[in-house]
């Protein structure tokens, strides 16, 4: 038979020991009652909402591209690099983040749809749905079966074993922070299962060669082209598309970072998803995410991944929802006796990077948070 | 192996460069995307049209008047448009006739609020002017072709639509033209005053039941308001009942290929509990529950089916539901889909609610 508690990872106390099975599946009960009630308001607001995103996106690039045309000018090379930063970041989050996740597909709108969407970044739409909506989504903080966990690079969290690999991390998550959608790319095609040789060769090859030929576009057009068609301004506009590229890459991997790495965030054991209810598969999100917060305008350029805890319990609400929904899933975190892990963008940025450099060294090295067996077994009773 | 292949143009092989260019600059969008922003109506363009006036013809029916986008290709009278309008904010397909003169640089459809007509009741009701809808190219086979001078309409309620873009456009002034039309009462008639004077001009010869009051046509009787029934080719719209004892009894006469019908409303598909689903691409039919998922069905039956984390987060199962009904298993919401609509549906919680096509 299998265990019908969540199961934390050895190192942790369980924060949800106090809730009996009745309790998780009233909770998952309740947590439904908030999704069907933002599904019967979507409407007409929410369609006009997302439509005015992309419209006001695209002219937003179009114009800063217009204007990096001229950027032999100081000004114009300001100018244009920070709304092409812009119109980068709100593409990849609040955009398609968003769409790829299906929250609007609601709208049978093909042209806003997860089926048909692509996005300006070096992983394929199908490879990111997979590596990201179905593996990442279903089994988040799962040791051994989420791969956002370090992404494969790094040991955020206790009880990941120490490898020796992992005392340059650090560096690893700047380098990967500098080239992050190269790093996403690479994490989605699963280059660390295929150099284990757990991979088919020629369906990694297939893969390859599709997001080679993608970053070569997208090359193509941020390095290339527009930099020729500025004519003289042609080595401004190079450095302004790389500029906006590096300033998409770190803002996206700072807010990425904020949702499964500050202190405060569960993993859970392997075993603890056999047979996880409803309730349970909730619960497990309530405690393995954490928010940022802010102002609006900080949740509209995080793709509203600043209500990661909301994001994760409902992936498939439209995302300017979130903010709407959040008090009522906090009321329900204190109802129920569990922590709504939350900060503001620094503090939870910091949060993150001390993980990092702290796992950097194994768990017995300096203090530590580690339980004792005997302290494990109570909790665990 | 010899080619045929038309030699390439200059400017072909110029226009084809600029096109690849725009790609190149816009990927991963398309140049569309963009001008899309600029100019929703070019000819290029998806097809779309932008409502410019609304008239009321009945307590509940109006006149949507459209002005399509560059790409239009126009109409022949009596065909009908299929319309893509947001209604809720979930885009919606309906066929509507085409009640307007061909060659007129807009249309016109003319919609009646029907009971629980998401579309037909948004239109009449709360749609307003410069409201952008998606537009197909006219289609149907309702038309007049070449047809003789004796002409007979027999319509009832909104079936009064095609007809009227035939009648607006007959250009032959000595045509023969008997309409016989019902509606509930004189007010109900749906272009009523346009009809009257078209009468009173002789150029129709106008039969109006008002059904509340004069009861439904027999058409088994159809001979005491039109005596020369046979010598005429006959064109008629209306509800199923009337369209089935119009053709038998023209079935019975022997003149089945003088009638022409037009069945204007879809079937009504009404939502039950399991069904026969049907993939259509690997040409696999299976018998449902109604409990069962659509996802679990097909891969049963040997169906290649898509799928992700099989409880409705990832949408890596979604399909397109070509028409039927199913179920959400997680709220009980049904979603319909009419032939054309390609309706997007997670397979992995939705069950068969009745007979179902999938595009798998």
């Amino acid at each position: 038979m299998t265990t019908s508690t969540l199961e934390p990872a050895p190192t942790k106390a369980n924060p949800a020991a106090h809730l009996t099975d009745e309790d998780v599946e009233n909770l998952g009960r309740e947590l439904d009652a908030i999704r069907e009630q933002i599904i019967a308001s979507r409407g007409a607001r929410d369609a006009a909402y997302i439509r005015k995103v992309i419209n006001g996106q695209r002219k937003l690039e179009l114009s800063s591209r217009a204007i990096l045309l001229f950027s032999l000018f100081p000004p114009a090379w300001i100018v244009g690099t920070a709304g092409l930063s812009i119109s980068k970041i709100v593409e990849n989050m609040e955009i398609g983040h968003n769409v790829m996740h299906g929250q609007w597909d609601w709208m049978r709108d093909s042209k806003i749809h997860s089926t048909t969407w692509e996005w300006d970044n070096a992983s394929p739409a199908d490879m990111w749905k997979h590596s990201h909506n179905e593996v990442h989504h279903t089994y988040t903080n799962v040791l051994g079966k989420d791969h956002d966990l370090g992404y494969g690079i790094m040991r955020v969290d206790e009880d990941q074993k120490w490898m020796p690999f992992y005392l340059a991390q650090p560096l690893w998550n700047f380098i990967n922070a500098c080239f992050f959608q190269y790093g996403i790319a690479a994490y989605d095609l699963e280059i660390g299962k295929y150099l284990k040789g757990r991979t088919d060769k020629d369906e990694f090859r297939g893969n390859a060669k599709r997001v080679l030929a993608k970053i070569r576009k997208h090359a193509t057009r941020d390095y290339l082209l527009h930099p020729l068609m500025s004519g003289p301004s042609a080595l401004p506009t190079l450095t302004a598309n790389l500029t906006a590229n590096l300033v998409r890459n770190l803002w996206t991997h700072s807010v990425i970072m904020c949702g499964h790495f500050p202190e405060g965030v569960q993993t859970f054991e392997k075993t603890s998803i056999d047979g996880e209810t409803r309730g349970q598969w909730y619960l497990r999100q309530m405690l393995g995410s954490a928010n940022i917060s802010g102002s609006p305008l900080l949740h509209f350029m995080t793709g509203n991944l600043s209500f990661q805890i909301e994001h994760h319990l409902f992936p498939d609400l439209p995302s300017n929802r979130y903010q709407e929904i959040a008090p009522k899933v906090q009321e329900l975190f204190e109802r129920y006796g569990l922590t709504y892990t939350s900060g503001s963008l620094p503090r939870q940025v910091a949060s993150a990077w001390k993980k990092v450099f702290r796992l950097s060294l194994p768990n017995n090295f300096g203090r530590s948070r580690r339980v004792t067996k005997t302290e494990y077994a109570a909790i665990a009773a | 192996m010899t080619t045929t292949a038309p030699r390439p143009t200059a400017v072909g092989a110029l226009r084809a460069r600029v096109i690849k260019f725009a790609e190149q600059v816009t990927t991963p969008l398309v140049p569309a995307d963009y001008l899309d922003v600029i100019d929703p109506l070019r000819s290029s363009a998806d097809l779309r049209g932008r409502i410019v006036a609304i008239h009321p013809e009945t307590r509940d029916a109006v006149t949507v008047v459209i002005k399509p986008g560059r790409g239009w290709r126009g109409h022949t009278p009596g065909q009908y448009v299929r319309v893509g309008v947001d209604v809720d904010g979930v885009r919606q397909w309906r066929a509507y006739s085409l009640t307007s003169r061909a060659g007129d640089d807009t249309i016109a459809i003319t919609v009646k609020a029907i009971p629980d007509g998401t579309v037909s009741n948004h239109l009449v009701r709360r749609a307003t002017v410069g409201t952008i809808v998606q537009l197909d190219q006219a289609a149907g086979e309702f038309t007049l072709g070449d047809a003789s001078a004796k002409i007979l309409f027999v319509t009832a309620g909104s079936g009064i639509t095609p007809v009227m873009g035939m009648l607006r456009n007959m250009t032959d002034r000595h045509a023969d033209v008997v309409v016989v039309h019902s509606a509930p009462t004189a007010d109900d008639v749906i272009f009523g005053g346009e009809l009257r004077m078209m009468a009173r001009q002789g150029r129709i010869r106008l039969v109006e039941k008002h059904t509340d009051t004069d009861g439904m046509i027999d058409m088994e009787r159809l001979d005491d308001l039109v005596d020369d029934l046979a010598e005429r080719h006959t064109w008629a719209c209306g509800p199923a009942g009337m369209l089935d004892a119009l053709e038998a009894r023209w079935g019975v006469d022997g003149i089945a290929d003088r009638l022409h019908t037009e069945r204007f409303r879809p079937t009504v598909i009404t939502a039950g509990d399991g069904g026969t689903v049907t993939f259509a691409k690997s040409a696999t039919v299976v018998d449902a529950e109604g409990s069962q998922t659509l996802l679990d069905a097909g891969e049963a039956a040997g169906v290649l089916m898509p799928s992700g984390c099989r409880m409705g987060i990832c949408f890596g199962c979604v399909a397109p539901l070509r028409q039927g009904a199913v179920r959400d298993l997680r709220t009980g919401d049904v979603t319909t889909a009419s032939p054309g609509d390609n309706v997007q549906i997670q397979t992995c919680v939705s069950a068969a609610a009745g007979p179902c096509d999938i595009d798998l």
